[in-house]
């Protein structure tokens, strides 16, 4: 009895021990980047790098079309993914390994490599589009497409996908209406995750658009961390903070379920029969 | 139909039950590769009835069931519901209820929004459509638990559920893939009698596909027996099991004892039995006399033909094991107190009674 108490002492500190060492790595930077980011004239507290963040037109501006960015990637990929994963996996699933690759395949190309192929294109994007920042959308969809692919791939597995559209088809659904009704409410989790990551992807996204010459946040904060550091860490930390902020709404918007055990003690059995 | 999927307003009433339809599958042809799922197969279904396809898997059981849903591409061959041609309609428009194997129901939804489903599509107004939901969830026996979602029920509640949507949106044919399969036995026999009840109280013409013979023999007016993409013999219960056609009917359905005989002028002798034999069977020589177990006894004998090899007991009833003298295993029905008293090594004298069996040679 005292070994298995001396047993669980010990784990008990072994998992304070882990936590408090992966803690002090995660947040002492963070705490290091507020620090600085606050520090005034004669060692002093200050707050003036922060409120330098809204007076910065430029900064402003690129915040805007960075979120506006993050915005239409997120609608691009979801447009161009759920339809073509969710026909995939419904009327050909022999080519989903091949859908799979081209979606992983920005994985393996360096973004300056990147740059290097769609400079040309660009070129014709800003001719016939105009030179917006949002332009950046058709390149965002690109590159988030591993990420995205693997979180709704995962969402549609997790579903019985061929007899839930089948059974919605003999009800009387078009595909648009199966799709719509019963494959999206079904996958939210995963469009939710897959929406997440492509934000936060967008939103720290620096070698293409700076290539490109086009100002995104991030490559606003570099250039004004030239010539006031505070700012461009005090705008560092904010992006980090919304991050999170995102991640805990995210967490409530997954769809939660009650376990169905837990729910037996409240059943209603059927008559005449157990619970199968 | 399709007007009424497609009608623009909304309706303050669901469908009615429009009772059964006539239902005629001609010359179904279907092939994946060099594999042909169904081979010609033909069959009609009488208005209000329910016809159970049994096979072993890949028969095209479920091929044939699909098909007539519209759920599978057709190589050749006619569907005609109601008198009307509806090989080339899309399966959102052919009006037809669907209980599959897989529980089917959509999990966002709550049984009362998952059997709503249907009428919702077809634009009926809210307070009906929740009336009939409701309406349907008593006939299944699920009245009260409307709010909950498919987790929240069993796997036999899911599959009433999925029975009452199925049949909300007043289909022309009911189609069942299976959807017992993936119950334990109890509540299979349970749900087994509730679904051939309500099938008898709304009427609708039903086709039900099972590789579980006694479940088909106990719910169907008909059962067809496939093989191999075609329909070898389609038929009442009863006239199915006493009088298959075929040797591959014979065997699939219930058990059987192939025994060696003689044939002639419509009677082979078995066991030292004179016995009739069934229409399509071998009429002279020797033959292979197919003879179910019921219709062998067993007897204790010091002189018999056989003695004991194994004894089953299975509560209502028993079987037996008997070798003959020459060599061959033969099962018979018993009573399950002779089960107990036949122990292995007891001599048994083996005969058949004088019923109909078939002879192949």
């Amino acid at each position: 009895m005292a070994a298995v108490t001396r047993t669980r002492g010990s784990r008990w500190v072994l998992r304070w021990l882990v936590l408090v060492v992966v803690a002090i790595y995660l947040l002492l930077p963070l705490l290091a980047m507020v620090e600085f980011s606050t520090r005034g004239a004669g060692g002093t507290r200050s707050l003036d790098a922060w409120r330098g963040i809204g007076e910065d037109d430029d900064l402003v501006g690129s915040i805007v079309a960075s979120v506006e960015l993050a915005a239409l990637t997120v609608v691009g990929m979801l447009v161009l993914l759920v339809p073509t994963m969710t026909w995939v996996h419904l009327r050909v699933p022999a080519m989903r390994r091949v859908v799979e690759f081209i979606c992983l395949l920005p994985l393996t190309i360096p973004a300056i490599v990147l740059v290097v192929g769609v400079a040309p294109i660009y070129a014709w994007v800003t001719y016939l589009v105009g030179d917006s920042a949002l332009t950046l959308t058709f390149v965002y969809v690109v590159l988030v497409l591993p990420y995205a692919y693997r979180a709704i791939d995962g969402g549609l597995g997790a579903i019985d996908i061929v007899t839930l559209s089948e059974a919605a088809r003999s009800l009387g659904s078009s595909w648009f209406q199966v799709l719509v009704r019963v494959i999206i409410p079904n996958i939210r989790g995963a469009l939710i995750s897959a929406s997440v990551v492509s934000i936060a992807l967008v939103l720290g996204e620096f070698t293409i658009a700076s290539l490109l010459n086009f100002d995104t946040v991030q490559v606003v904060i570099n250039l004004l961390g030239k010539r006031n550091a505070g700012i461009a860490v005090a705008v560092s930390v904010a992006a980090l903070l919304f991050a999170f902020v995102l991640l805990v709404v995210v967490a409530y918007l997954e769809p939660r379920r009650r376990d169905a055990q837990e729910d037996d003690t409240t059943a209603v059995p059927a008559p005449q029969e157990a619970r199968s | 139909m399709t007007s009424r999927t497609d009608s623009p307003t909304t309706t303050s009433e669901p469908p009615a039950p429009g009772g059964g339809v006539e239902v005629r599958l001609v010359d179904l042809r279907r092939s994946y590769g060099s594999v042909h799922a169904l081979d010609g197969l033909s069959l009609d279904l009488e208005p209000g009835e329910l016809v159970a396809l049994l096979g072993p898997s890949g028969c095209g059981k479920t091929t044939a069931l699909r098909a007539l849903a519209g759920l599978e591409e057709l190589d050749s061959g006619t569907v005609m519901v109601d008198g009307k041609d509806t090989t080339r309609v899309s399966a959102h428009r052919r009006n037809m209820g669907m209980v599959f194997q897989a529980y089917s129901l959509f999990p966002n939804m709550t049984a009362r929004d998952n059997v709503g489903y249907g009428l919702r599509l077809r634009r009926t107004a809210a307070a009906a459509r929740r009336r009939r939901a409701d309406e349907l969830l008593e006939l299944v026996g699920l009245g009260t638990h409307a709010t909950r979602y498919p987790h929240q029920l069993s796997g036999g509640q899911q599959q009433r559920v999925a029975l009452a949507r199925a049949l909300a949106i007043a289909p022309q044919v009911l189609l069942l893939d299976e959807p017992l399969s993936a119950l334990d036995a109890k509540v299979r026999a349970q749900l087994r009698d509730e679904i051939r009840r309500v099938q008898r109280e709304v009427g609708t013409t039903t086709l039900f596909v099972t590789h579980d013979q006694e479940e088909a023999l106990a719910m169907a007016d008909r059962v067809g027996v496939m093989s191999a993409g075609q329909l070898q013999q389609i038929a009442p219960p009863a006239e199915l099991y006493e009088r298959p056609r075929t040797a591959f009917v014979a065997e699939f359905v219930g058990l059987t004892n192939r025994i060696p005989g003689t044939a002639t002028d419509g009677r082979a002798q078995v066991l030292g039995t004179a016995v009739p034999l069934l229409e399509g069977s071998a009429t002279s020589g020797s033959v292979t006399v197919l003879v179910r177990p019921e219709s062998i006894e067993v007897a204790p004998d010091e002189q018999g033909n056989g003695r004991v090899i194994a004894p089953t007991y299975l509560g209502s009833l028993g079987r037996v094991q008997v070798r003959l003298h020459d060599d061959s295993v033969v099962l018979a029905q018993v009573a399950s107190h002779q089960a107990t008293e036949l122990t292995p090594g007891t001599p048994v004298r083996v005969t058949v009674r004088p019923t109909p069996v078939l002879a192949i040679a």
